[in-house]
């Protein structure tokens, strides 16, 4: 009888002890995002300047701020047209360069996104094959990173257009 | 108007529940020999409100009546009949619905079914049953009701995803609900039985045919869903281990070891405690099932609904079961005493236990496989994948060994059986399943000794699956579900190992040469159809004897909603299907290309189909 | 109309060298991106979604067999970009002991079971 009741506690424990962690997995988000694979170094790339097709080392832009906002964009990308006022506003109030990623995109169609919708970059780079994206950790676009210029680590990443929170929160973290 | 008389047929029915279960309880003691004709009108009542209350989402969404706020989400005014109705099912409230109607249903059938029964037996399995019902009713009133209404009433729905439009996945849901819903009879029977201390042959006799009836329609529907992957989706694969996937398969498992061992329980009073267990299990698992795919706790292509408090609802109500099933069993089952005996080695009930136990492993290894990503990611925060290659690991090996069991284990005597010194007939088709598998291995591309050691052991079991036809005494569903279950094995190895794949670029006007054929690129053209436009790619394949085969894949873009897709188009005959499938690039004139040889695919689906009827003449034979 | 031709049969001839010459080196990029889940279709893996970020993962998947890394090195590396999520085939570490050996331990543990109940009759 003893035994039995043993053996009674332990499966309606380990029940239990289930049943809490989907309970807990229920609030898990299914869908995968690269989030919070952050405080990663980003390693040095070279690159080719939108406009006059000069090559760039990524380590040797802006060498004398502190902090830079990498946005990967096209042309192409939809939510990439919503945000790009945002990342204007963005530019506008802080005093951190910007630097445009244009990711896998045809040159007139990239020039003519920012005739239309404006130029808010410091310096726009070309990843022609999305090898670069790869490198620092991208997979979609729009994708928005706050980097640490002086040990080149992502401390945010934001996936998805910018909106006027993400705003005020680059601006609180680069004060 | 519909809609409300649909809503209130679902409230009616839980008042019924409510009565049944009191008054069924009031009643177990009662010592009268006839089924108490007050409970018996009432589940009839239910069944009427509930078929009343799905016909009424059923006219809805026939008559695109938008003010069901179901519908307007599912269906569209130009959507073709015969999917208005696949619909029904087609998303998450009514495929609710669609259970609740199946639960009832198998009730009611189950009450005719049993006239001459102890109704101490029936009353409880009625009460279980009817618990199970009001839960499903409960979740679907307050979290899912089917006729939420939306106003102002809109003109046009959101329309059905073209992917869905398709035939094989139109019936996959309610053959598979059968196949679901049926082990909620086992359940609710199996528990009845646990505590009117009747677990034997004669309950045994009775409940096969439940088993059997819910093991065929779960080996069809998930047949159904297999087939839609392959000819729909157009990547040429019928399994991918995803979660929704698995979660069909887990219970088919546990099923598959129920059917055997319900058995022996009927022949011989044996494993009682064995088919208690896997009576529990099978219908846990369906309703994890259940909790899986409509929580959004899994990350999968094919889930429904993404709503945590769903999902909350369903966990407590499955772990609520599942902990009075346990406490059930707790407080009746027999004590101590060893009411067991021992089988001797070599007999038909070991033969049960070993398949129990291969049964038993493959189905951890896919539960362990699909949640085990939830655990660590709730006590690490680390995410990792479990995908294809982890089941293949784990599993092909240990079916060398099990296709030699399945081998013997069918044709051993009950009881005890002798081991007959040389066994001619076996050692031929030992070496015969050698020599085959030799041949096999040296023509083709299969590198690895192992795979050329399944291959064998696959054909070992063919022919000695064969053998048991030309056997008086083995029953003939058996000897048909078996060797048919034979072929399957073999059709997916040999599908596996000869599949031959083509993946380019290409242009129109290209030709590229593939091992021994060309694929030609000959064009594209243009149409319009009723909702959608599409590109037709104009494809010719020649294989070294002249041999020239045409294919039309096509780009779909349909307009509600605006979704594009690649149909492919699959050539199918007895011996292979071939296959292409194309997709545009981003530059407008290039396309990607695949094409696939894919020999005796067909035979997976006609094994299945064989397998399944091998259970089917079972059932009918028990009816008699 | 001559000079199309040219230019389109070069690119069939160099379609073809590459298709006959470089048939290991395609099994083993097919075999490399089977193995990988693209991130933004994600039921589906790199070598079946045509997302750009499949393409892109395919080309990197071409540079670096060209640049002779081993197969658990491109998983490495893009273990390292995007987390262990991106591999289908979870790899026994600290991670996956349990994943790995909980169903051979309830295997074993299955056949002491059949073993209690099961004798030998003379």
């Amino acid at each position: 009888m003893v035994n039995k009741k043993i053996k009674l506690f332990l499966i309606l424990s380990s029940l239990i002890f289930i049943f809490f962690t989907f309970y807990l997995g229920l609030n898990k988000n299914n869908y995968y995002t690269t989030e919070n694979i952050v405080y990663k170094k980003i390693e040095n790339f070279e690159s080719y300047e939108f406009f006059s097709n000069k090559k760039i080392s990524f380590k040797n832009i802006s060498p004398d701020k502190k902090y830079v906002i990498l946005n990967i964009w096209s042309s192409w990308c939809l939510p990439c047209r919503k945000e790009h006022k945002n990342l204007i506003k963005l530019r506008e109030n802080i005093k951190v360069d910007l630097i445009g990623l244009n990711y896998k995109d045809k040159f007139e169609n990239a020039k003519s996104f920012l005739s239309e919708l404006g130029n808010p970059y410091d310096i726009i780079l070309k990843d022609k094959n999305g090898l670069i994206s790869i490198e620092i950790g991208a997979y979609g676009v729009p994708e928005t990173y706050l980097i640490n210029n002086i040990n080149k680590k992502i401390i945010k990443k934001y996936l998805g257009p910018i909106n006027e929170e993400n705003i005020k929160e680059i601006q609180s973290l680069v004060k | 108007m519909i809609s409300h008389l649909g809503s209130y047929s679902l409230i009616f029915c839980t008042i019924f529940a409510f009565l049944i279960i009191l008054q069924s309880a009031k009643l177990i003691e009662n010592q009268s020999k006839i089924f108490p004709k007050k409970i018996y009108t009432i589940i009839t009542l239910q069944l009427f409100f509930v078929i009343f209350s799905f016909s009424c989402l059923l006219i809805a969404f026939v008559s695109s009546d938008f003010s069901n706020i179901t519908v307007y989400n599912n269906s569209h005014t130009e959507k073709p009949f015969f999917y208005k109705i696949s619909g029904v099912w087609g998303n998450h409230e009514g495929s609710l619905l669609l259970w609740l109607l199946v639960l009832v249903l198998f009730l009611f059938l189950f009450i005719l079914d049993t006239k001459n029964y102890d109704n101490k037996y029936k009353l409880l399995t009625v009460i279980f049953q009817e618990i199970i019902i009001l839960g499903f009713l409960l979740f679907i009133i307050i979290t899912s009701n089917p006729f939420d209404y939306i106003f102002p009433v809109p003109l046009e729905g959101l329309g059905l995803n073209p992917i869905l439009q398709d035939p094989a996945l139109a019936i996959h849901p309610p053959i598979l609900y059968i196949g679901y819903v049926g082990t909620s009879l086992i359940f609710s029977s199996s528990l009845a039985a646990v505590i009117n201390n009747t677990v034997n042959s004669e309950w045994a006799k009775q409940i096969k045919k439940w088993v059997f009836l819910s093991w065929i329609f779960l080996t069809l529907g998930i047949m159904l869903g297999s087939i839609w992957a392959y000819y729909e989706l157009g990547w040429g694969g019928f399994w991918f281990w995803d979660p929704v996937e698995n979660v069909s398969l887990m219970p088919w498992f546990c099923l598959t070891a129920l059917l055997h061992t319900i058995l022996v329980l009927e022949k011989r009073n044996a494993l009682r405690n064995w088919t208690i267990v896997l009576s529990i299990a099978t219908f846990s698992l369906s309703m994890s099932g259940t909790f899986l795919v409509r929580s959004g706790i899994l990350n999968s292509i094919h889930t429904f609904a993404n709503d945590p408090s769903r999902g909350v609802f369903i966990l407590t109500f499955l772990f609520f079961l599942i902990f009075l099933a346990i406490i059930v069993l707790f407080i009746y089952s027999e004590n101590d005493k060893k009411t067991s005996n021992n089988f001797n080695i070599l007999s038909k009930e070991t033969a049960v236990l070993v398949n129990n136990w291969f049964m038993m492993y493959f189905l951890s290894v896919v539960l362990i496989g699909t949640i085990y990503p939830i655990f660590l990611e709730v006590f690490t925060n680390e995410k990792i994948s479990v995908g294809p290659p982890f089941y293949q690991k784990l599993m092909i090996p240990f079916l060398i060994p099990f296709f030699i069991f399945m081998s013997f284990g069918p044709r051993v005597k009950w009881i005890n059986d002798k081991l007959k010194k040389i066994n001619y007939t076996q050692i031929i088709v030992f070496i015969s399943s050698l020599i085959i598998a030799y041949i096999i291995f040296t023509n083709s591309s299969v590198s690895y000794l192992f795979s050329s050691f399944l291959i064998a052991a696959s054909i070992f079991l063919v022919l000695n699956s064969l053998r048991d036809f030309f056997s008086k005494s083995i029953q003939i569903p058996q000897k048909i579900s078996h060797f048919s279950f034979s072929i399957l094995i073999l059709s997916i190895l040999l599908n596996g190992i000869y599949s031959e794949e083509f993946n380019s670029n290409m242009k129109v006007g290209d030709e590229l040469k593939f091992i021994d054929k060309t694929i030609k690129f000959k064009g594209i053209n243009f149409d319009e159809k009723d909702n959608y436009k599409l590109l037709r790619g104009d494809f010719e394949v020649i294989d070294s004897g002249k041999n020239t085969l045409n294919f039309n894949p096509e780009i779909r873009i349909y307009n509600q909603p605006v979704i594009s897709t690649s149909e492919a188009d699959i050539k199918t005959n007895l011996f292979n299907d071939n296959f292409i499938v194309f997709t545009l690039l981003k530059d407008n004139e290039i396309f990607n290309v695949r094409y696939q040889h894919k020999p005796f695919m067909i035979w997976i689906w006609i094994s299945i189909i064989m397998l399944a009827f091998g259970g089917t003449l079972a059932v009918i034979k028990y009816g008699k | 109309m001559n000079k199309k031709f040219n230019i389109i049969s070069l690119i069939i001839f160099f379609l073809f060298i590459n298709y006959s010459f470089a048939d290991e080196k395609i099994k083993r990029i097919d075999k490399v991106s089977k193995n990988l889940r693209c991130l933004i279709c994600q039921g589906q893996s790199v070598y079946d979604s045509q997302s750009e970020f499949a393409l892109s993962i395919r080309d990197l998947i071409i540079k670096k067999i060209d640049e002779g890394e081993t197969d658990d090195e491109i998983y490495d590396y893009l273990k390292v970009k995007y987390g262990d999520w991106i591999i289908y085939d979870p790899k026994f570490d600290k991670n996956t002991i349990l994943l790995w050996l909980i169903p051979l331990i309830l295997f074993i543990f299955g056949g002491l079971l059949i073993f209690r109940k099961v004798i030998i009759i003379k």
